[in-house]
Formats: structure tokens, C-alpha cells, sequence
């Protein structure tokens, strides 16, 4: 997962400063807060240099001055191009297919058109995959399996997410108004 | 969330342009519930679909209407060409003993009769003799491997064994489609597994049509095509709606 599409997703709900960001991605995309401030900052950068974001504005609540990055018209783009393309099912993609259900909620995408070319994605794989355990070798047949399974538990949660999108959606929106005050 | 672009094995790629089986614009309802809204299904000879959809979203209330079991409130369901939701009731009946074959979730044997006897009592009920309806039912339980249990009755077998014998007694009249509502869904997944593969095979030899209610992702890879209920519809369907209702 790469923080440089990570905050352009973060970005794409609303503008932010650096120091916000690095703390709404520890919150929702890395609990264990692996990815140093620094890297936040760096990436911010370049992505000005290459026009996806810009300054807004400087910001100073009583504290030091704070750069407040928006979006371009060109950020916003590559980040609905990514946050629409399905993932490439292969078993254990979690990270990858959590990041950008929590990324869509925050950018206020709707997430069904996601949830349904995942599905679609997924089960074009199983049917590929049920096809090589009917026609091949024990060991192959073993590692399909082995794979049905894992995409199996994928689309379970994809279900159990598509139930509860408005609960997600209002604690994405809480948790937003929280770090704001 | 159709998809008939990717088709995995040989079997079932031809789509002659003739459906076999067309609902267009069903809606049912059941009292204050609608079941089905607009929703539409089109099976070609030989392909095997997937109806899935959440608990109660309308899809095995498709599977009974285009099957004849239950009659839409509206809509139409045509077979072979030929408009079969007006029919009579004992036209319906005589339809579904004859072209169509059905595998619930639960076998849904007779307790009283042997494997053999339940896969030949279709053959029976159309007429078929005792000593003819016996041999042909004996041969299916052969293609489905389960020769050696004919003379046991339901009791005496595993769920995934009845099941076979449930496929063997769907495929005992030569029925062009085979409506399966859930087929494993009683199963382990061992067991599970092992029938599909069986029943998907048999209907692929036999260029046998299939419409298979299932919740299971891993039933619905068996099928060539996917199309997905929700709340009555079926949103990718392109027989959902366009004032086609009779």
C-alpha cells in the first residue's frame, strides 16, 4: 500500500495539514503508527512538486504555522481511478482491499460500484480456479482449494461490509468531527 | 454482476442466440412482502447460472417462477420458446415433470423407497415401465457413482449420498434444465464439493441447462454465469423491466 495514494485518499474527504494526516492514517489505515512523520511530510512534497496537491492555505492555532494541502483537479483523478479499479483477487489482500473501503468511505465515494467489481473480480477468479481443480493434478488441485477458500473469506467480509456501509460511513464521519476539535 | 464474458470450460461456450428459458419483468409478491420486482432471467441451452443474492433477497422466489412452481403476479416466463406462466396448473405440472429436474437443499427422498426406486419414480409418474424405469435408474446412479447403494433408502445413506441419488432422480427424465435450490447447502464442504463436481460434469455431458440458488460463493464458481438478486431485482438483467409485463 503506498502512503503516497494512502493521502490522496485521506485528502479527498477534505483538505488537511500534515501533522492531521499523519494522525487520521495512524487511526484508520496503520494502528501500529510504522510509517514515520517524516515520510508523511516527504510525500506530501513530492506530491506537490508533481501537481496533485497544493497549498491551500497556512493555518496557526495558537500553535506552530501549519501548511493546509488540497487536492488538484490531477490528485482528485488518480485517486478516484484507483479507489474504482478492483483489487487483483489473490488470496491474503486484505490490506490492500480494507484500504480502499476505509479510503472511499473518507472520500465520500459510494462504495457499492467497489463492493460489486470486487465481487465480480473475485468470482471470475473461483470460476478459474474451480476450473483447474476439475482438470488438474492432485497438488494443483490442492493449491486451488486452498485458494477458493481464501477468496471465499474475502467475499464473506466484502458481504458483511456491504451490510453495514451506513454505520461505517457515520463512524468515518464521527471519528472526522472528533480529530477536527 | 453478470458475467458472460469469462466462460472456464469447454462445455457450455456455445450461446446459441434462442434462449431456452426467459423471465421478463416478474414481480411477486406474498401478501404485504414483494418478493420480486421486475426481475428478469435468461438461461441458454446447456449453460450453467448462479442466481445468488443475500437472505431474502428474491432469489429462490425467481428460481420457484421460472420454474413454474409458483405463478408470477406479472411478468411472463417463456420455455423453448413457448409462454408457460399462463398455463394450467396440470400443464405446469406436466411441464416440470417432464423437461425440468429439481435438487433442494435437503434431497427431499422418499423415506419409504430405495435409492433406485426414488430415482425411477419420475419415469414411473410419465408412464415409463417398471422394468425400463429400474434400468435407466440404475444407469444414473452409475454416472453418479453411487451404483453399489441402490437398494438402500435414505436412512442408510450421508447426506452427501442422497444428494447424488437427488442428482441421479433430476437427470432420470432427461430434462433440458435442472432448477437446484441450495444443492449443497446441508453439505460439509467436502461433501459438498464432491457433488457439485459430479452434478456440474453430468449436466456438462449432457448439455443439461442448470439454475442453481446458492448464498456460496464457492457453488456459485461452478457456474459459467453469476447474476445477483437484490430486493427483488436483478440489477444487470436486461429482461428487468421496458413494459414487457402482461
Amino acid at each position: 500500500m503506498s502512503v503516497r495514494l494512502a493521502l490522496l485518499g485521506l485528502l479527498s474527504g477534505a483538505s488537511s495539514h500534515g501533522y492531521r494526516l499523519k494522525s487520521r492514517y495512524d487511526d484508520v489505515l496503520d494502528p501500529d503508527g510504522s510509517v514515520p512523520a517524516a515520510q508523511i511530510y516527504a510525500t506530501l512534497s513530492r506530491l506537490e512538486r508533481d501537481g496533485l496537491v497544493r497549498q491551500a492555505e497556512t493555518t496557526q492555532d495558537g500553535g506552530p504555522p501549519r501548511r493546509v494541502y488540497q487536492l488538484t483537479e490531477a490528485g482528485r483523478c488518480e485517486i478516484d481511478r484507483w479507489l474504482a479499479a478492483p483489487v487483483e483477487p489473490a488470496p491474503e489482500l486484505q490490506a490492500l482491499l480494507y484500504t480502499k473501503v476505509v479510503l472511499s468511505i473518507i472520500a465520500g465515494r459510494r462504495i457499492e460500484p467497489l463492493l460489486d467489481a470486487q465481487r465480480e473480480a473475485h468470482l471470475v477468479r473461483m470460476r478459474e480456479l474451480t476450473g483447474m481443480r476439475q482438470s488438474q493434478g492432485l497438488a494443483r488441485k490442492i493449491l486451488a482449494e486452498y485458494a477458493l477458500f481464501h477468496l471465499e473469506a474475502d467475499l464473506k467480509w466484502l458481504d458483511l461490509v456491504a451490510e453495514q456501509v451506513t454505520e461505517l460511513v457515520a463512524g468515518v464521519e464521527t471519528d472526522r468531527r472528533a480529530a477536527d476539535r | 454482476m453478470t458475467s458472460s464474458r469469462h466462460r472456464p470450460s469447454g462445455a457450455d461456450i456455445e450461446t446459441p442466440a434462442a434462449p431456452l428459458l426467459r423471465a421478463v419483468g416478474l414481480h411477486k409478491r406474498f401478501g404485504p412482502t414483494v418478493a420480486l420486482r421486475r426481475a428478469g432471467l435468461t438461461v441458454r441451452p446447456g449453460e450453467i447460472v448462479a442466481v445468488m443474492g443475500p437472505s431474502g433477497s428474491g432469489k429462490s422466489t425467481l428460481l420457484h417462477c421460472v420454474a413454474g412452481i409458483l405463478r408470477p403476479d406479472e411478468g411472463r416466463v417463456c420455455y423453448a420458446g413457448r409462454r408457460i406462466d399462463d398455463l394450467s396448473d396440470d400443464d405446469r405440472s406436466r411441464l416440470r415433470r417432464t423437461a425440468f429436474g429439481f435438487v433442494f437443499q435437503f434431497g427431499q427422498l422418499i423415506n419409504e423407497l430405495t435409492a433406485a426406486e426414488n430415482v425411477a419414480l419420475p419415469l414411473l409418474l410419465e408412464g415409463t415401465k417398471r422394468r425400463e424405469a429400474m434400468q435407466r435408474a440404475h444407469a444414473w446412479l452409475e454416472t453418479m457413482s453411487i451404483a453399489d447403494l441402490h437398494s438402500r433408502r435414505p436412512h442408510e445413506m450421508s447426506g452427501g449420498q442422497a444428494q447424488r441419488v437427488a442428482v441421479a432422480r433430476a437427470m432420470a427424465t432427461e430434462p433440458r434444465v435442472v432448477f437446484a435450490d441450495e444443492p449443497t447447502g446441508s453439505l460439509d464442504s467436502v461433501s459438498g464439493t464432491a457433488v457439485l463436481d459430479a452434478f456440474t460434469a453430468v449436466a456438462r455431458a449432457h448439455r443439461v441447462a442448470v439454475v442453481m440458488v446458492t448464498h456460496e460463493p464457492r457453488v456459485a464458481a461452478y457456474a459459467s454465469r453469476t447474476v445477483v438478486v437484490r430486493d427483488g431485482r436483478v440489477p444487470d438483467s436486461d429482461d428487468d423491466g421496458g413494459g414487457v409485463a402482461s
